[in-house]
């Protein structure tokens, strides 16, 4: 006879759940979404860990799609951008950083051979004018086009795409990536008018534009002035690169200094590499640790021959030759002259010290403020007429660090403010989020792997030719990076918190749907907060 | 959505995490699984923080999942069983039996031979007890079931002292450690220097088929040993470090970061054992000296300044010369010695 | 089947014939032989069960215990030193309600040491929970451990049957071993009170404090009283099946008459028996009541029994230290508000025979009025008297046993 089970010592399984442990707590974690230091140093604001979460999991379309949330141009930005993402990096500090841009590129490549679209928004009925079809203005037209207003992009040049092709070289940057990811804007319905030049904004909103994103650029550049013989050969690198692309190459001869040092000098340096020149020197006033230019490129450069003078400047140019004036730097850290001179033989100097914008155009638009050749905008790239947008290297914003990546970020902003306009709403802020600094991480975590290394085209088959130097990554390679990413301040859902916590008061939600506390029985301990591995739980106090 | 299969074996967190969402489902913990068996469920009375209580999951949910469910579970007296058994509920969510402290090896033996011979061999069993229950007053009860080579999997959780009377020091507890028995004073301040009592050596001297260590630091390599300890039948012995912030001192959140610098000082090696020699270790993966470990736990606090400053470095030094011959022993850095 | 068979073996034959699943054993004068009467029938496949030689006594209990806490017959067995090592144990499974079936060889507990025969292990653990049964002889050792399996599956309880060490697990007597049918008929296959089992998992051995303890040590008090209706019943059983029985709390003899009855527990009864037929021959109205069932102790019956006993002797193999006799006590309790008078004879301590002579003189003085209330059934009263006077005389008079021994020793060269 099987009686009932003996009282008290023997027990039903599972019954200590009627036993509410939660009450024991004084504190509570909390799951967050931290900025990572990669989106916080994106300027085009790209949510950089959020689309590597997709390409860890090879969902590559999603990632790309992520991308195309904020930047319309992932092949080019993938090739051209100079990732500051790259320099926040929180891996840095455990080996080296998520080769990010590498990615980006893959991603954008890949979407470019899968043909992946974005749909436009219906339409509006309104009418926008870009004047510039650079990274700013396109950047612009496309997010207009995703909300559904009408899109012209009157061009000034005859072929589109503004720096990225007068600026950068194409060993940087191949012409058929800038080609494809133009086109794939013009399917969305963006219509370009190419040759075109804007003399006059309000005459746009005079033939009915409901708004105009001037994203002209800076297209000049600045003369110091050196004084010259008559038969010395100045010219100016943004005309050198924007004629080779013209299809028309100066004549720069044998041994040629470039004159400054920012990434336009390395450009104008290593074109003069390809354009036969035996002797390529950069002349820069400073030294080499705060010269503008990205180091990248400057390792670039010295890889391919490129030789650097510090401390220097040109004090004169003559036929076959220059004058240099040996620099020192004084307490503050400028650059001040000796009195020293040396010469050095030079068939063609290049000047190479920053560009400026031709605002003319806004010249009769009465409140828009124009001051040191730039235009004065709020955070949402608005001028003082709220239907006139500057974005990219024409905007104040920003304007020390004028890059592809800043003029895309900066046209996502104006078509927002312009849609916010049209809609009669605030226009959009992201919402501040505490950093995802790297002492909240917890690297254990991480498996050990170093950075993947883009391939590259060898030194001896840089010199005469403008192929394209850096290569892609395979699909594992990207796979691998993208695997890299430690998702910092955002859960990537590796199960930790649902595995450490003692009392089983996590609970997973799914895939893709992460995990909640269960308070009922979370006791507070924070064994989850201290092994998240991305600090993505916060442990705050229980509120009474 | 289009997922791309590649042959890429790099995994963002490897293994290390208790889960990983790129790798197949049948490469996960059991730990990631949601429907896994939680052994010891939720309302258990251990503190905030318990390792063991962590521990018991971990191994207990892994001989499940290994066993399809057919297990039974043996316990000693000690944290673990007050913490889960107090009338009228119950932790567990399997058959479990609590005899007395000293008892549990043999019980389990006779619930082994008890199953056998009613027809249920299929049904496997596992036996826990903290330090105390295994390393001291268990010990004559395990050397017999060890000597007979009984099919049982025994887990010993090892907090390294009796922490359910009130920390006491056990034959595990280590040098210099203050417990209630070893008060911080006097010439010699904490627990003497012994030559200790390793359970798992002594395990081995008995050269039953699968002696194994682990921590709750590393649950992969746990859960691992656990399912291969499942796969063999005879007497096999797990050895499981849970940090134990009560008798430790320690911050309820630093448990697992704990035991992993336990392994990766080498004061705690990771390894198994087949027949009676050491088959595998897990290496150290970044070296850290005793004193990160020793450090985060007041029973040490005796060896620092306030300031956190080594007060005491002779006996900083013994601990670490300890750690430096585990290393050694083991080859905690990876060397082959061979 | 009728054999001349030495006590352990009948003890082992009985056992194995109740079908155990698990036999645990550690060796233990003088219940050695029984168990290695066991290891021989498992070795030779004569008896189908888990045979599991442990690493001490408190091992042999726990395994018994694991055992029988996933639904298997277990069986051990053990004597004195041995059961106190499994003290805990014995505690344990009584209050887990194992149905657990011990042997114990009784030996008395030292020190000093001695492995010869006594009833103070059996008293160490009488408040234990368990059953404690005792054999008279070695039929009633086969009988009663058929009937202790029985009896502790029907009330989830485990059995302890007490077969004097020695006197009957060494001596070798005719002896009506029942068949496989017969026995099978008396125990029926087992169906486990609880179980551990995967498909039903309960938790056992749970942690009960104040709030409980009470209730659940009452509810041992009124399990365990239950079995004072079973062992009869079953004993009724056995008489149908084999035509005997020792299933009996309490027996009684020349009862119906007596007017000194000697009460006693055990093998010591058979020479009670004979020295009481002496008496009786020469017209003395004397009986006999001997304890069967110890605990849980039978009160009422022993009550009834001594109904008409106008003086009680009690003869018992065990004493409480600092008190006196313990199974005297329990009979006064028994005879709560009667003025019957009641001696305690304390007689066989470690081994020492219990001579027909010594006990004629004892119930003789019961039967003329002159017994005093405590005897100590042969006691040496020179060594005693001798030692007693050294501690007197001296601080340090060393080791009484040693003391006693030389003194023992140098008597009998005087003679």
């Amino acid at each position: 006879m099987t009686e009932r089970r003996p009282f008290a010592i023997t027990l039903d399984v599972g019954s200590s759940l009627a036993n509410l442990t939660g009450t024991w707590r004084t504190e509570r974690p909390v799951y967050v979404h931290r900025l990572p230091p990669c989106s916080a140093a994106c300027p085009a604001g790209e949510d950089i860990q959020g689309w590597l979460y997709h390409a860890e999991e090879g969902d590559y379309e999603s990632a790309w799609r992520a991308i195309m949330e904020r930047n319309p141009l992932p092949a080019i930005m993938g090739r051209a951008c100079f990732h500051p993402c790259e320099s926040a990096c929180n891996r840095v500090q455990v080996d080296e950083a998520v080769g990010v841009n590498a990615v980006e590129r893959f991603l954008g490549d890949l979407g470019l051979e899968r043909g992946w679209r974005i749909e436009p928004g219906p339409d509006t009925g309104r009418r926008v004018a870009v004047v510039g079809s650079g990274p700013g203005g396109l950047s612009a037209a496309y997010h207009l086009r995703r909300r559904g207003h009408a899109v012209v992009v009157f061009e000034a040049q005859a072929d589109l795409g503004g720096m990225m092709r007068y600026g950068i070289p194409a060993y940087r940057l191949p012409r058929d990536v800038v080609d494809a990811e133009v086109a794939r804007l013009a399917e969305m319905g963006v219509r370009f008018e190419v040759n075109h030049w804007v003399d006059d904004v309000n005459a746009l909103l005079a033939q009915g534009f409901d708004a105009v994103v001037v994203a002209v650029g800076a297209q000049r550049g600045r003369d110091p002035g050196i004084p010259a013989g008559d038969a010395a050969r100045i010219l100016d690198a943004v005309g050198v690169l924007r004629s080779l692309e013209e299809g028309d190459p100066p004549s720069l001869g044998r041994r040629v200094i470039v004159y400054g040092g920012g990434d336009t000098a390395m450009d104008a340096a290593r074109t003069a590499t390809r354009l036969g020149a035996t002797e390529t020197v950069v002349v820069y006033r400073r030294t080499r640790d705060v010269m503008p230019a990205h180091d990248e490129e400057v390792l670039d450069a010295e890889a391919e021959g490129v030789q650097m003078r510090w401390l220097s400047t040109i004090s004169r140019s003559d036929e076959g030759r220059a004058v240099i004036e040996i620099m020192t730097l004084d307490d503050e850290g400028r650059a001040v002259g000796t009195g020293q001179f040396e010469e050095m033989e030079a068939d063609t100097v290049v000047l190479a010290l920053g560009q400026e914008a031709d605002l003319s155009l806004l010249d009769s638009a009465a409140q828009v403020h124009v001051s040191d050749g730039v235009v004065h905008c709020d955070e949402h790239q608005r001028t003082g007429d709220p239907r006139i947008i500057v974005v990219g290297d024409a905007s104040a914003n920003g304007a020390d660090s004028r890059t592809l990546t800043r003029a895309i970020g900066q046209g996502r902003l104006g078509a927002d403010a312009i849609d916010a306009l049209f809609e009669g709403r605030e226009a959009q802020v992201d919402s501040p989020r505490a950093p995802a600094s790297f002492d909240r991480l917890n690297t254990w975590y991480y498996s050990d792997a170093e950075r993947t290394v883009r391939p590259r085209l060898e030194v001896a088959r840089r010199r005469d030719t403008f192929s394209e130097v850096v290569g892609g990554l395979s699909v594992d390679d990207a796979l691998f990076e993208a695997r890299r990413c430690m998702s910092c301040g955002n859960c990537f859902e590796c199960d930790n918190c649902f595995g450490v916590c003692p009392d089983n008061a996590v609970i997973k939600l799914g895939a893709g749907e992460g995990y909640a506390f269960n308070y009922d029985y979370c006791k507070g301990c924070g064994i989850c907060v201290a092994e998240c591995p991305c600090g993505a739980i916060d442990l705050v106090p229980e509120p009474r | 959505m289009s997922t791309e299969r590649t042959p890429v074996r790099f995994y963002q967190v490897g293994s290390f995490a208790v889960g990983n969402r790129l790798v197949e489902l049948e490469r996960r913990s059991a730990q990631s699984d949601p429907t896994r068996a939680n052994s010891l469920t939720s309302g258990h009375r251990a503190c905030a923080g318990c390792g063991e209580a962590l521990g018991a999951r971990y191994a207990l949910d892994a001989a499940m999942r290994a066993s399809d469910h057919q297990l039974v579970a043996v316990n000693a007296t000690g944290c673990l069983e007050v913490f889960s058994t107090p009338y009228p509920e119950t932790s567990w969510r399997l058959p479990w039996l609590h005899s007395l402290f000293g008892n549990a090896a043999a019980v389990a033996t006779g619930v082994a031979a008890g199953l056998r011979a009613t027809g249920r061999g299929h049904v496997r069993v596992v036996a826990q007890g903290g330090d105390g229950g295994t390393a001291d007053i268990g010990l004559g009860p395990l050397s017999g079931m060890f000597e007979r080579n009984d099919d049982v999997l025994y887990i010993c959780y090892d907090n390294e002292a009796y922490m359910n009377t009130g920390v006491q020091r056990s034959g595990t507890t280590p040098g210099a450690a203050r417990t209630a028995t070893t008060e911080a004073v006097g010439e010699h301040p904490g627990n003497r220097f012994g030559q200790g009592k390793d359970l798992p050596r002594l395990a081995m001297a008995h050269e039953i088929p699968y002696v194994a260590t682990a921590t709750v630091a590393d649950l992969f390599d746990l859960e691992s040993k656990v399912e291969r300890a499942m796969e063999i039948s005879g007497s096999r012995y797990l050895h499981i470090l849970v940090p134990c912030p009560l008798g430790w001192g320690s911050v309820s959140s630093d448990t697992i970061r704990l035991a992993r610098l336990a392994h990766q000082t080498g004061l705690f090696p990771v390894f198994e054992a087949r027949d009676g020699d050491v088959s595998a270790v897990t290496p150290i993966r970044h070296p850290e000296p005793v004193e990160s470990y020793l450090r985060l736990q007041k029973r040490f606090a005796h060896l620092f300044t306030r300031e956190g400053e080594v007060a005491d470095r002779a006996t900083v030094a013994r601990i670490q010369a300890q750690a430096s011959r585990n290393i050694t022993r083991y080859g905690l850095l990876g060397r082959d010695d061979d | 089947m009728q054999a001349q068979l030495e006590g352990s073996q009948a003890v082992a034959r009985a056992v194995a014939l109740c079908r155990p699943d698990v036999v645990c054993a550690y060796p233990i004068s003088p219940q050695t032989h029984i168990i290695e009467a066991l290891g021989a029938l498992v070795k030779s496949g004569q008896l189908d069960a888990e045979f599991v030689n442990a690493d001490s006594e408190f091992s042999a209990l726990s395994v018994t215990i694991g055992a029988s806490a996933v639904g298997a017959r277990a069986y051990t067995a053990t004597a004195s030193q041995g059961l106190l090592f499994m003290m805990e144990a014995v505690y344990n499974a009584a209050g887990l309600g194992l149905p657990i079936v011990l042997t114990l060889a009784n030996r008395a507990i030292g020190a000093p040491i001695n492995i010869w025969n006594d009833h103070s292990d059996a008293m160490s653990v009488r408040d234990s929970g368990w059953v404690q049964l005792f054999a008279e002889t070695n039929q009633d050792a086969i009988d009663l451990h058929i009937l202790a399996v029985a009896l502790a599956e029907e009330l989830s309880v485990p059995v302890m049957v007490n077969v004097d060490g020695f006197i009957l697990t060494h001596s070798i007597e005719r002896v009506d071993l029942p068949s496989a049918d017969e026995v099978d008929s008396l125990v029926p296959p087992y169906l486990p009170r609880q179980s551990l089992d995967p498909l039903d998992p309960v938790s056992i051995g749970a942690m009960v404090g104040p709030e409980a303890f009470t209730e659940v040590r009452y509810l041992a008090q009124v399990r365990l009283q239950r079995a004072l209706d079973v062992i009869p019943r079953l004993g009724e059983h056995h008489l149908e099946v084999l035509g005997r029985s020792s299933g009996h709390l309490v027996q009684g003899y020349h009862l119906d008459d007596a007017e000194v009855v000697v009460v006693a527990m055990g093998s010591v009864l058979g020479t009670i028996k004979d020295v009481v037929d002496d008496l009786r021959a020469n017209g003395e109205k004397m009986g006999v009541l001997s304890i069967t069932c110890f605990r849980p102790f039978p009160a009422e019956a022993v009550r009834r029994a001594l109904e008409r006993a106008t003086r009680v002797v009690v003869i018992e193999k065990a004493f409480s230290i600092g008190y006196g006799g313990i199974l005297s006590t329990d009979i006064a309790l028994a005879l709560r508000g009667r003025s019957t008078p009641i001696h305690e004879v304390i007689a066989g301590l470690g081994g020492r025979p219990v001579w027909a002579d010594s006990l004629r003189e004892t119930f003789l003085a019961a039967l003329e009025g002159t017994l005093v209330e405590t005897t100590f059934l042969d006691l040496d009263h020179s060594l005693v008297d001798g030692e007693l006077a050294r501690v007197a005389q001296r601080r340090r008079s060393g080791p009484a046993a040693e003391n006693v021994l030389r003194d023992l020793e140098m008597s009998r060269r005087d003679s």
